[in-house]
């Protein structure tokens, strides 16, 4: 069975194209359009890995990453958090509310999935 | 597909730009509400990375700008002013006015931009370095040599918990290179003490890799900051070398800072295997020494398999003492040739005996100590393959190369000597040869072109052949070139071979272009200039549009060759044996029956001949009986009469002094056993020169 992944991102082009890049990986994907939703559907499936936004309105990044550690399903699951270059204190902030990795904005399709390659297995 | 991700795009970025100019609006009559900066932050932050991400670089550079600024008033660094809302509605109409110019391809006004960006920083006391927008992962081109590492890689007890697994990043380093795990679980608690989720194990890696300390860093860089990591070089590849050990186990503890000075002096006193010795002084503990041991394993084993790689068991000597050793053995054939001459003048069994045997022995180092000059041409093969990947990739085209007979022997100077020509040959066939894909598709053939290298042994030449199915030599435009040149006349009627043959002359170029490669008329000249100081000779035929094959051939050594000793008078001198068909007889009979022309009929074919007494102007006159040396030289049979035949001869190949370097017709001499001197004749020279004077 197919791995889900999670992206948490208000921008929809965003959502696109990580999702279309993971689903023609092979992973199944749920999207969540900002923090408050992703905990929300968190709470309801099991997910492999999520990948979130930091900015986002209702529920940050931050927030999203603290609320899903706290779930005893995401407790272990790989979070990668997209930031952009000028962001480096947000990365900071993001590692110790517990995101395994980052990916710096813009990435493309092929700097994605090395990531989930490398985090996932 | 990636329009579809456009357009998504374009959408969104118009839906934030108006809830921007609402936002923004809102913020100039409530300017301390932490929301709605908030909003329009995150606004211009979507926009600024989702743009780049799809390839609207111009507005992610620009809102990068002002979202800068933002994020200053986010953090309450700077106040929310009129002249700050202006200049970002401002700046939401001109990203606005890109979006809607994206298609078209029209930028937007450029001093707009400007005059916005310029105006935001002017809000900000020190100015703002523009970030450089940067790929997030810049490729590195990291082609390096071998190089093993040591890294220790020991993560905090709370890994688990953000997330990353450290047997993925084990499973990572695997893939850079040859590598030796051992696991240090030295600080797991007893099982009650266990806390299940902690990480109490750490790891030694010995990795050997060539993609250097960047890729290493890489792999851990998400785990970076929660674990100790320490990566050192302890060999690079080239050190490796099969001779010396390595490093004894107690020097490895002790670089690793397991172990003291004092403490490994202690346990060396005691003079027993230092592993053991070391565990049970309780100094460090088995996991440790296992640890260093399998680096030990490891550099070994990378040895053992370069050393293998390369040869089986070889000692390096330098070349220089191996051409003193080849001066030596043609010195020795010269003396045993005298030896068996004066052997043969005498009526005595038992000399004859004796320098029959010196003539076999010497025969047999003579072979092999050529024989260890001989290198397999397969190393500068490999060396073209980069060229030809780099210079087709810097062309645009795409060309792939094979290559045959890479283990064909040739002697190490020839070799050497051969790199260049080899060189400007293949870049030739790059360049001027394959064309670009496009024009390959249209032409009917395969998008990849192909360059074929191969070496083939013929006789005592190694055949070298330079294939590629390119556009092949357009002989109009040689002749049209050729005339221009005036290196023919405009009515000349050439064969095709000597046609293409003229491209071999200096200044000629037919490309239209000069690029970085080739095409600036030096080099075929030079190449043919090459090759026959190697006394080797090149050949091309040529098929236009199917492509074009280059023949170079090269004599196997430089030093010896076997030659045919003829008599001129009181003269001697030496043919290349490789060279020589047939000897025939020529009575004056058959001169007679010529008319004067200068040919014989041998087996009822017509063989021009050169008559050599007169060729080189000797005294005395020719015997009734002369005999013709058949050559062939390119293909074509030519006669070279003298006066008697005496038979095959060791030649050790001695280069003429300056006076007569440049003697038409003779490459060099030797010195026979009485200790007087043949001329080698250069057969191809002599003809050329021949036909030259006759034309």
């Amino acid at each position: 069975m197919a791995k889900v992944i999670m992206t948490a991102d208000d921008s929809a082009s965003v959502r696109q194209m990580v999702s279309f890049t993971l689903k023609q990986g092979g992973y199944e994907v749920v999207e969540a359009v900002d923090g408050k939703e992703a905990l929300q559907k968190l709470a309801g499936c099991k997910v492999a890995m999520l990948i979130t936004d930091l900015n986002m309105p209702n529920l940050d990044g931050i927030g999203l990453i603290k609320g899903a550690r706290a779930l005893a399903s995401c407790k272990f699951i790989p979070i990668i958090m997209l930031t952009t270059e000028s962001q480096d204190s947000r990365k900071q902030e993001g590692k110790s509310a517990g995101a395994t990795g980052w990916i710096v904005k813009p990435f493309k399709p092929e700097q994605l999935m090395a990531v989930v390659k490398k985090v996932l297995g | 597909m990636i329009d579809v991700h456009r357009q998504a795009f374009k959408e969104e970025a118009y839906e934030l730009l108006s809830e921007l100019e609402s936002s923004l609006l809102e913020l100039e009559e409530r300017p301390d509400d932490s929301d709605l900066i908030g909003r329009v932050f995150r606004a211009m932050h979507t926009i600024k990375g989702s743009g780049s991400m799809f390839g609207f670089d111009d507005i992610a550079s620009f809102t990068h700008e002002v979202e800068t600024i933002f994020d200053m008033v986010r953090n309450g660094k700077l106040e929310v002013t009129k002249i700050l809302i202006n200049l970002t509605l401002a700046a939401r109409d001109q990203i606005k006015l890109m979006l809607d110019n994206s298609d078209t391809g029209g930028g937007a006004d450029l001093k707009e931009s400007g005059r916005i960006i310029a105006g935001l920083r002017a809000l900000v006391a020190c100015e703002v370095p523009a970030a450089p927008l940067v790929e997030a992962n810049p490729v590195q081109s990291a082609f390096g040599a071998q190089v093993t590492y040591r890294i220790r890689f020991a993560p905090s007890r709370e890994i688990f918990s953000r997330g990353s697994n450290p047997l993925n990043l084990l499973c990572e380093l695997r893939e850079l290179g040859p590598c030796s795990v051992v696991a240090q679980a030295g600080a797991l608690p007893v099982l009650e003490e266990m806390d299940p989720e902690a990480c109490y194990v750490y790891w030694d890696i010995i990795l050997t890799t060539d993609q250097g300390l960047n890729a290493i860093r890489d792999v851990f860089i998400f785990v970076e900051d929660d674990c100790e990591l320490t990566i050192e070089a302890v060999a690079a590849h080239d050190e490796l070398s099969a001779e010396a050990g390595y490093k004894k186990l107690g020097e490895i503890l002790l670089e690793r800072g397991d172990i003291s000075f004092e403490e490994m002096a202690g346990v060396l006193a005691k003079q027993k295997r230092f592993g053991e010795l070391a565990v049970a002084s309780g100094i460090v503990t088995e996991m440790k020494v296992e640890s260093a041991l399998a680096e030990q394993r490891h550099v070994q084993a990378v040895r053992q398999e370069k050393s293998s790689a390369e040869v089986g068991n070889s000692i390096r000597v330098p070349a220089e003492r191996l051409d003193v050793l080849v001066n030596l053995v043609g010195e020795l054939v010269t003396v045993q040739a005298r030896l068996s001459q004066t052997a043969a003048g005498r009526q005595d069994a038992e000399l004859v005996a004796i320098a029959e045997e010196v003539e076999r022995l010497t025969g047999e180092l003579r072979d092999s100590a050529l024989n260890i000059r001989m290198l397999p041409i397969g190393s500068t093969f490999s060396k073209f393959k980069r060229l030809v990947r780099d210079l087709s990739s810097e062309l645009g085209k795409e060309i792939e190369m094979t290559t045959d007979g890479a283990e064909t022997e040739l002697d190490k100077t020839v070799i050497e000597k051969l790199n260049d020509p080899l060189v400007h040959l293949i870049r030739n066939s790059i360049d001027h040869g394959v064309e670009l894909p496009e024009t390959r598709l249209s032409a009917g053939k395969p998008r990849f072109g192909t360059v074929h290298l191969a070496a083939v042994h013929s006789g005592d030449s190694v055949l070298i052949t330079i294939k590629d199915d390119g556009a092949g030599l357009d002989k109009e435009a040689i002749r049209a070139k050729a005339v221009e040149r005036g290196l023919i006349a405009a009515t000349a009627e050439l064969p095709e071979k000597e046609l293409f043959a003229l491209i071999f002359a200096p200044g000629f170029s037919t490309a239209k272009k000069v690029s970085s490669v080739s095409g600036r008329g030096v080099g075929m000249d030079v190449v043919k200039r090459a090759i026959e100081a190697l006394r080797g000779s090149i050949e091309i035929a040529s098929v236009y549009g199917e492509g074009t094959r280059i023949m170079v051939r090269i004599p196997l050594t430089l030093a010896i060759i076997e030659s045919l000793l003829v008599k001129i008078g009181r003269d001697f001198f030496m043919l290349p044996l490789s060279l020589v068909d047939e000897c025939v007889e020529l009575t004056r009979e058959d001169v007679a029956r010529a008319h004067g022309r200068n040919l014989a009929i041998v087996r009822e074919n017509l063989v021009p001949y050169i008559p050599l007494r007169e060729r080189f102007c000797l005294p005395g006159v020719a015997p009734e009986i002369e005999h013709i040396v058949i050559t062939e030289v390119d293909g074509v049979r030519v006669g070279l009469v003298v006066d008697q035949v005496i038979g095959e001869h060791q030649t050790v190949i001695k280069s003429l002094g300056r006076a007569y370097r440049n003697s038409e017709g003779i490459s060099g001499a030797t010195i026979l056993g009485d200790g007087s001197v043949a001329l080698i004749l250069d057969v191809p020279q002599l003809v050329q020169s021949v036909e030259a004077e006759a034309a």
